[in-house]
């Protein structure tokens, strides 16, 4: 079909990467959060398709069904998570959430 | 080429909308903007040569997992005032040192990646990404996976019943037990 150098695929990953983690370390809100955690999941999901078709392989697709699977499960559960935080204080800063001191 | 071009294009896309996700104040256009990106990616995976991970990705994940996070948002009622309290939040302090470290690993792991010589010579076809169709996908998935496919259900399960168990109305009585204790 085309020829683009593998390493430029897992270049693209890893900016990808670091973008949501930068997203995850410096916002404050847990929704955003989620949404960081959601690009570095697909980049993570990126670099398993580049690698099944380095290899010609199916494999990278298979795991990328897993991990489709594992997002969708995650979201789920941090959702229902932010709703119920949301109805207890009122906002999503997650440095309310220290009620427990350690 | 024509394929090569696209896909720079698209990645460009998937990066600049990812920037623009991380960095907006309203949660509404953070995550159109996540769709954006998702679609984008989308369209790399094709060129890649998965097409089905394509349509897996624009039908599960920007379809299903998105209306997901949109349910939320609305649930949630973001008003002016939550978009007040996101600016007042977002300094540029709280930017800096997440930036500068993530630059640093950014810049190493770019440099791992492209200081890796025998890219080339680990697959004989590199110059030409052929199709991986649903057939051997389905196959694999059906065979020697089978195992991660049943635990991937069972994932599915528990997060089903758990987003159920925490989402749903507290009666009063228990509210009132959880304050006082």
């Amino acid at each position: 079909m085309m020829s683009v150098p593998i390493e430029h695929g897992f270049v693209l990953v890893a900016l990808l990467w670091a973008i949501g983690l930068v997203g995850l370390l410096s916002r404050k809100n847990t929704l955003f959060m989620l949404m960081s955690m959601e690009i570095m999941l697909n980049a993570g999901a990126l670099a398993f398709i580049l690698a099944g078709s380095l290899w010609q392989q199916a494999d990278g697709q298979v795991i990328y069904i897993l991990i489709l699977s594992i997002a969708a499960a995650e979201v789920g559960l941090g959702l229902a998570l932010l709703i119920r935080l949301r109805q207890h204080i009122g906002d999503l800063n997650i440095d309310k959430l220290d009620e427990m001191k350690g | 080429m024509s394929g090569q071009i696209l896909f720079y294009v698209s990645a460009s896309i998937a990066v600049l909308a990812s920037l623009f996700v991380v960095t907006n104040k309203n949660a509404v256009h953070a995550l159109l903007y996540l769709v954006v990106s998702l679609l984008a990616l989308a369209m790399c995976f094709y060129l890649l040569g998965a097409p089905f991970a394509a349509a897996l990705q624009i039908i599960v994940y920007a379809g299903a997992i998105m209306v997901l996070f949109v349910f939320a948002v609305m649930i949630f009622n973001i008003s002016q005032t939550d978009i007040d309290r996101e600016k007042q939040w977002l300094t540029w302090q709280s930017w800096v040192g997440p930036s500068l470290l993530v630059m640093v690993l950014l810049g190493e792991i770019v440099f791992v990646i492209v200081s890796q010589q025998n890219w080339a010579t680990n697959s004989t076809s590199v110059a030409q990404i052929e199709l991986v169709d649903a057939r051997a996908v389905g196959s694999l998935l059906f065979g020697p996976y089978l195992l991660a496919v049943e635990i991937a259900s069972f994932l599915l399960l528990a997060g089903l019943v758990g987003g159920y168990h925490l989402a749903k109305e507290l009666p009063k009585k228990s509210t009132k037990q959880g304050g006082s204790q």
